[in-house]
């Protein structure tokens, strides 16, 4: 960029294209987020009550995106099922955060032996693929919108604990660590005061990333059957209950394939962006 | 009975090539207002001492001995009972300014912390007395320094506010571990007089870690030169430098460049050197450590543990080496061309 002398529209555009992960994840993930809080207050039709008499209707003026086999607007489902994927998402990765950054600090602060056992476990958590352990978790709980949650924020928290503490690890061994136990400080303060505060950067983006697994994940147990139960209405569920009638009504599939889709990519391309955004070294790097 | 007494400490940490004995027997003492320098080349020791003296060695590192503060054996003291030490009672320097502050936190946050920690002082008592101790160490403008992030200041400010946070709860003992190694030349001097003043204002012990010679005899009274984790030369300033009793030390005095040196013009002259390299610290000789680099040791020196003879006795300058009058007369010729 040569030119001094920018406009501020142009200044601003510029800076887009610059992060231009950031601003489309961002403007993805900002459109689930306002259609999951705008289908608490208001939905085109009812997500739940059927319509037999208006059953899979093609897209039109009063349902923009038709209707499914019991004559549900399917608009209105895709807004209710993102309100599911994002608790699904906030709490699974919650779950996640708490318990996953929590066994990392603790593993980097102690060291020895407590840090070897809290990463064999992750490591023996983390052996199983996610979507078998969710199965396994939802076969012994039992099917249902909590349980998938749960297995899903149970498979979270192997992946923040081995993070975290490799970050952690790394601050452990700056020198201004040394100067704070120099000053006085022991391990519990230091790991809030010091090593927390420079270690939220990797967290928040692969809080993001484990988001965008997180809203898969769900969609794929409550395709199997095992995560939201009807009539919750679900991104995965609208895709099986598509299934039947994929070549006759192909945009049952394809509008929930798409919202899992752009909610996916608005996610992965948020935490990319996040990345650029605040580690510059990375970026400079490439 | 002296404020600090360190007697016998040894620090051995296990390696995966088995134990290595970072400091072994080493004993000083320091009084209040007193200043030691410790000297040595790289890995002799001197910061595993420092590390020690606040227990802050490597999870591997066993310390044996005793260090007595006021009476008191640190060694003995719990992780809790030394976080009250820490930064209260002893309080570090450390060498690189440009790593040791944390950049997240502002100049006044990390400045005012100890004495949050140690002396409870509210938030506004402790702001106050952080513009005093940063206006002390000669930085400009300081209230307002106190919202700066360390990235905003230049190195040897960062050297200050790193002095002024190891001061901050007027400690009985401070450690300065090569405090101008990374800083300009021109500030190097700064530092050290104003590390010095400080130090003689409050009337506090310091112990200052150096390689270079010239910091050490400029800035502290006694000087306790090390080498592979032993002490082997201890004195008054002014009588080591007179006698270099020991030949590790006349070698590190040799090997210190000299303008004017050597071949015609000072031109072309090689840098003296001290042979070999500094042993490893897993598989020592059981006798003397310098034994294998030494121009006067003999068969016995290797085997024999060296013994300690006085130098000058009033001025408590000992040396501990099998052949002092050996490295006596070897340095005599070198004095008698001065």
């Amino acid at each position: 960029m040569s030119e001094e002398k920018q406009n501020p529209v142009m200044a601003a555009l510029s800076l887009m294209m610059r992060y231009r992960n950031f601003v489309i994840g961002a403007v993805l993930t900002g459109l689930v987020i306002v259609a999951a809080f705008l289908s608490t207050v208001w939905t085109p039709h009812s997500a739940t009550d059927l319509a037999i008499r208006s059953r899979l209707q093609f897209p039109s003026l009063e349902h923009w995106l038709g209707t499914d086999h019991f004559g549900r607007d399917i608009l209105s489902m895709i807004m209710v099922g993102a309100q599911n994927s994002l608790i699904v998402g906030i709490v699974a990765v919650g779950i996640g955060v708490i318990l996953g950054v929590g066994l990392g600090l603790w593993a980097a602060a102690r060291r020895g032996w407590t840090e070897e056992l809290i990463m064999r476990f992750s490591d023996f958590t983390f052996a199983f693929p996610a979507v078998l352990s969710a199965i396994m978790i939802t076969a012994l709980l039992g099917p249902g919108a909590v349980n998938s949650i749960l297995a899903i924020g149970i498979y979270n928290i192997p992946v923040f604990a081995r993070i975290s503490r490799g970050a952690a690890n790394a601050i452990w061994s700056r020198e201004y660590i040394m100067a704070a136990k120099a000053a006085g400080k022991g391990r519990f303060r230091i790991t809030i005061e010091h090593v927390l505060p420079n270690i939220t950067s990797v967290i928040v983006v692969q809080a993001t990333i484990s988001f965008a697994i997180a809203i898969l994940a769900e969609a794929a147990l409550s395709y199997l059957g095992i995560g939201t139960q009807p009539p919750e209405p679900s991104w995965g569920r609208m895709l099986n209950d598509a299934q039947t009638y994929a070549t006759i009504k192909p945009y049952l599939a394809i509008f929930p394939g798409a919202a899992i889709f752009l909610a996916v990519l608005g996610l992965n391309m948020l935490g990319d962006g996040l990345r650029d955004i605040l580690d510059p070294r990375l970026t400079r790097g490439r | 009975m002296a404020l600090l007494e360190v007697k016998n400490l040894d620090v051995t940490l296990a390696t995966s090539r088995g134990p290595a004995r970072a400091v072994r027997n080493l004993s000083f003492d320091l009084d209040r207002g007193q200043t030691l320098g410790i000297v040595g080349e790289s890995g002799c020791g001197k910061s595993m001492t420092a590390l020690a003296l606040l227990g802050l060695l490597p999870e591997n590192g066993v310390t044996t001995g005793s260090i007595n503060l006021d009476g008191q054996d640190l060694l003995t003291l719990n992780e809790d009972a030394m976080c009250g030490v820490r930064g209260n009672r002893i309080s570090m320097i450390f060498q690189e300014p440009m790593t040791s502050l944390n950049p997240l936190h502002t100049i006044g946050r990390q400045v005012t912390e100890p004495m949050l920690i140690h002396q409870g002082m509210t938030r506004d008592q402790a702001r106050d007395e952080a513009v005093r101790l940063l206006e002390r160490v000669g930085i400009a403008s300081a209230a307002q320094r106190l919202d700066s992030f360390p990235h905003q200041l230049s190195g040897g400010q960062r050297q200050r506010v790193m002095i002024a946070m190891a001061l901050s709860c007027k400690p009985d003992v401070l450690i300065a571990d090569e405090p101008t190694t990374a800083l300009d030349v021109t500030i190097q001097g700064q530092i050290l007089d104003l590390i010095a003043d400080i130090v003689a204002e409050a009337g506090m012990a310091l112990i200052l870690i150096s390689h270079d010679l010239g910091v050490i005899a400029e800035t502290v009274d006694r000087v306790l030169v090390m080498y592979g984790g032993a002490g082997v030369e201890t004195g008054p300033t002014a009588s080591l430098f007179e006698h270099l009793a020991h030949p590790y030390t006349q070698g590190l005095f040799a090997a210190v460049p000299k303008l004017g040196s050597g071949g015609r013009r000072g031109q072309g002259a090689r840098l003296a050197t001290i042979p070999g390299l500094v042993p490893e610290l897993v598989d020592l000789p059981t006798g003397c450590t310098f034994a294998d680099r030494c121009n006067i040791a003999d068969g016995q020196c290797a085997g024999t543990v060296p013994t300690v003879h006085d130098v000058a006795e009033d001025a408590g300058h000992r040396v501990a080496c099998l052949k002092p009058d050996d490295a006596k007369r070897q340095f005599a010729p070198a004095e008698a061309g001065r």
